[in-house]
């Protein structure tokens, strides 16, 4: 872990974030930063300062969201978009090789080589990317187009100076302060008349291009407001998934009774996977052309909300809705951290907004964990 | 960005995706709607041991994991039992000698022969089952002396559906290994068992306590098997399954294999059965 700290530190305005995008065009990177489109905050290509949602906001609650004007110029006052950088690591579709001709060889897609540089990323999202990394580059079968996509990666982070109505970094302890994994972080402070960005280095890459920009010295002022914002944050946000050992109560607890209850309301659409910055399964499926000689295999994004999903011959294993949440909430609380090490959540609470029937998982834990023993469900007897 | 990833070039120089090419070299019909291939690939590849599987595609069609069917000492094919019952599967059972099959693997984790010198070994299977049991046969009856009773019960749905009938009638021949066939359905004109395979359990000889089983098979008939071996006194350890889950990159990425914390395709597909009984006796885990 690298300490921001011990590197140099600055503070810019708007105009020194206009130019640090400008920067990072010049050395090739293709920026990708917050953007209004389809009204939400969405992440797309960034091009000039004037794409960023200045003086907007998000309001979150439980299957709910809108955009709301801010009384101020703030380019980061929202939360988080209905979709983080996954897609742009681990994309919707993935080729994975192509043959022109049947008696050819597979020729492999070439892993990407444009340089993406992502600007306002959360300590939730950093988190998954951490979590993601894990997946697709921790194991013994590594990932090359993650890979690729990954190394040539610059991450300006951005503290979060508001707690949406559904975040619950805090009790997952993964924000809401950046802590590590950036080149850059801001934090955006909004005390004064004109909006003003204490910029923090995490790494040489990052300081190379601090040090181009129009900037001054940081003072202990511009530290103290940055790190008042970041109390402030953490001291209004309402949600919290309860403390405890999740990864053991929901192993304790395949057959609760709760079970039932969470899939009388769920509708299997699968939206909390495609929200999430950390689902990362996939169906792997081959195309061909109608003269049958160009073929390809590529992968995309797939949920375990879905009955193919486990199908073998002879039927789903899951089949009911039932076992698909179980095996959602269980993978992402327990069982990964059995898999990678860490819980598969980082308290972003996108599945709780974008959830159209408003399920919401820290309910979910709050009521197994409230009546661990539960009898159990009537049809669990294998 | 901070650490992590290598050169782009070095990783795709890896790509476990991508698969290699092989050649059909024989076909082989079993039953209605199941064969046999042996395959060559055409450059080298790793050595599989009994109870891994290979990803068997067709560019186009997909690609479906099938278990190695022969002992991977005896030759340099790769021996596939396929059964027709999908896309994939149904164009693989019409592949002829000299086709092209490309090659993934080989994956996952296998049984436990290392473990099984000196011991009975009880293997139980249903079906196609028998498929990635053939190997541990193969290897047990090449290496007889090095193992106690060898006990092989099967169970199929009749008699048109005993898988490698031919070969088993060659094993009865030996008089070293006990074999015991029982039929779902069976006419006047057969003179073996008929009932669930577990039924046979109680009536073979090994001993409990220096017995290895080895279970393959629908997972309904493996969770009876189980608690019938169980009874008649093997320890949960002593105990091996192999499970089907579906599977689509076999490398543990694509998730849909997930059985409790487990991934079939790379911590299986054999486990032992303690490891696994707590998900086991859940339903749709």
């Amino acid at each position: 872990m690298i300490n921001a700290l011990s590197m140099p530190c600055a503070v810019v305005t708007a105009v020194g974030v206009g130019a640090l995008i400008a920067a990072l065009r010049r050395d090739g990177y293709r920026v990708i930063g917050p953007t209004l489109r389809d009204q939400a905050i969405v992440v797309d290509t960034i091009r000039t300062l004037d794409d960023l949602p200045r003086g907007w906001t998000d309001h979150q609650e439980v299957a709910g969201y809108r955009l709301q004007r801010r009384d101020d110029a703030a380019l980061f006052g929202y939360a988080l978009g209905p979709q983080g950088w996954k897609r742009l690591l681990h994309p919707p579709v993935q080729p994975l090789w192509q043959m022109a001709d049947a008696a050819g060889e597979p020729a492999a897609s070439p892993p990407e080589t444009e340089r993406l540089a992502f600007l306002g990323v959360r300590a939730c999202e950093l988190r998954a990317i951490a979590i993601q990394d894990r997946v697709f580059l921790g194991g013994a079968a590594r990932d090359p187009h993650y890979a690729a996509r990954r190394a040539g990666l610059f991450v300006i982070a951005v503290n979060c100076g508001t707690a949406g109505g559904n975040c619950f970094c805090v009790s997952m302890a993964s924000g809401p302060r950046v802590e590590s994994g950036f080149d850059l972080v801001l934090t955006e402070l909004l005390d004064e008349a004109t909006p003003r960005y204490l910029v923090e280095c995490g790494s040489d890459n990052g300081a190379k291009f601090l040090a181009t920009l129009p900037k001054r010295a940081a003072e202990e002022t511009d530290l103290a407001a940055a790190r008042a914002i970041s109390e402030a944050t953490r001291a209004s946000m309402r949600r919290a998934m309860p403390a405890g050992d999740h990864a053991a109560l929901l192993r304790a607890n395949p057959t609760h009774p709760r079970w039932d209850e969470v899939a009388r309301r769920c509708l299997t659409c699968g939206n909390c996977t495609a929200v999430c910055p950390t689902c990362f399964c996939t169906a792997i499926s081959d195309q061909s052309d109608i003269t049958g000689r160009n073929m390809a295999r590529e992968r995309r994004w797939d949920s375990c909300f879905t009955s193919e999903f486990s199908f073998i011959h002879g039927g789903s294993v899951r089949s009911s809705g039932r076992s698909r949440y179980r095996q959602w909430l269980t993978h992402k609380l327990s069982t990964w951290v059995d898999q990678f090490g860490s819980s598969g959540c980082v308290g972003c609470g996108r599945c709780i907004t974008w959830c159209p029937v408003g399920i919401d998982l820290t309910e979910e834990v709050r009521a197994i964990a409230a009546n661990p023993t539960a009898e159990e469900s009537r049809d669990d007897n294998a | 960005m901070v650490g992590i990833a290598e050169p782009a070039a070095a990783a795709a120089a890896e790509d476990p995706m991508l698969p290699r090419r092989g050649r059909v070299r024989a076909r082989k019909r079993e039953l209605d709607g199941v064969v046999t291939l042996e395959i060559v690939p055409e450059a080298e590849f790793s050595a599989a041991s009994a109870g891994q599987f290979n990803m068997l595609g067709l560019p186009g069609i997909g690609e479906i994991p099938i278990s190695l069917s022969s002992d991977p000492a005896q030759g340099d094919g790769l021996v596939h039992t396929v059964r027709a019952v999908g896309p994939v599967s149904a164009a693989l059972s019409r592949l002829t000698p000299g086709d092209t099959v490309w090659l993934r693997g080989p994956f996952g984790v296998g049984w436990p022969l290392a473990e099984l010198a000196g011991r009975d070994v009880v293997v139980v299977s249903g079906g196609l089952g028998l498929a990635p049991l053939r190997p541990v046969l193969h290897r047990l009856l090449a290496e007889r002396t090095r193992y106690g009773q060898i006990v092989l019960l099967h169970g199929a749905r009749s008699p048109t559906e005993i898988l490698y009938r031919r070969e088993i009638a060659a094993w009865r021949r030996r008089l070293d290994i006990d074999i015991a066939i029982t039929l779902d359905h069976a006419g006047a004109d057969w003179r073996g068992h008929v009932g669930v395979v577990t039924h046979l359990i109680p009536q073979a000889a090994f001993d409990p306590h220096h017995a290895t089983a080895l279970v393959c098979g629908p997972e309904v008939m493996m969770r009876f098997a189980i608690a019938a071996l169980g009874a008649a006194g093997l320890a949960a350890s002593a105990i091996f399954l192999s499970l089907e889950r579906n599977m689509q990159c076999a490398i543990g990425l694509c998730g849909h294999c997930q059985f409790g914390p487990f991934f079939v395709c790379r911590d299986g597909p054999v486990f032992r059965y303690d490891k696994v009984a707590p998900w086991l006796s859940v339903k749709e885990i």
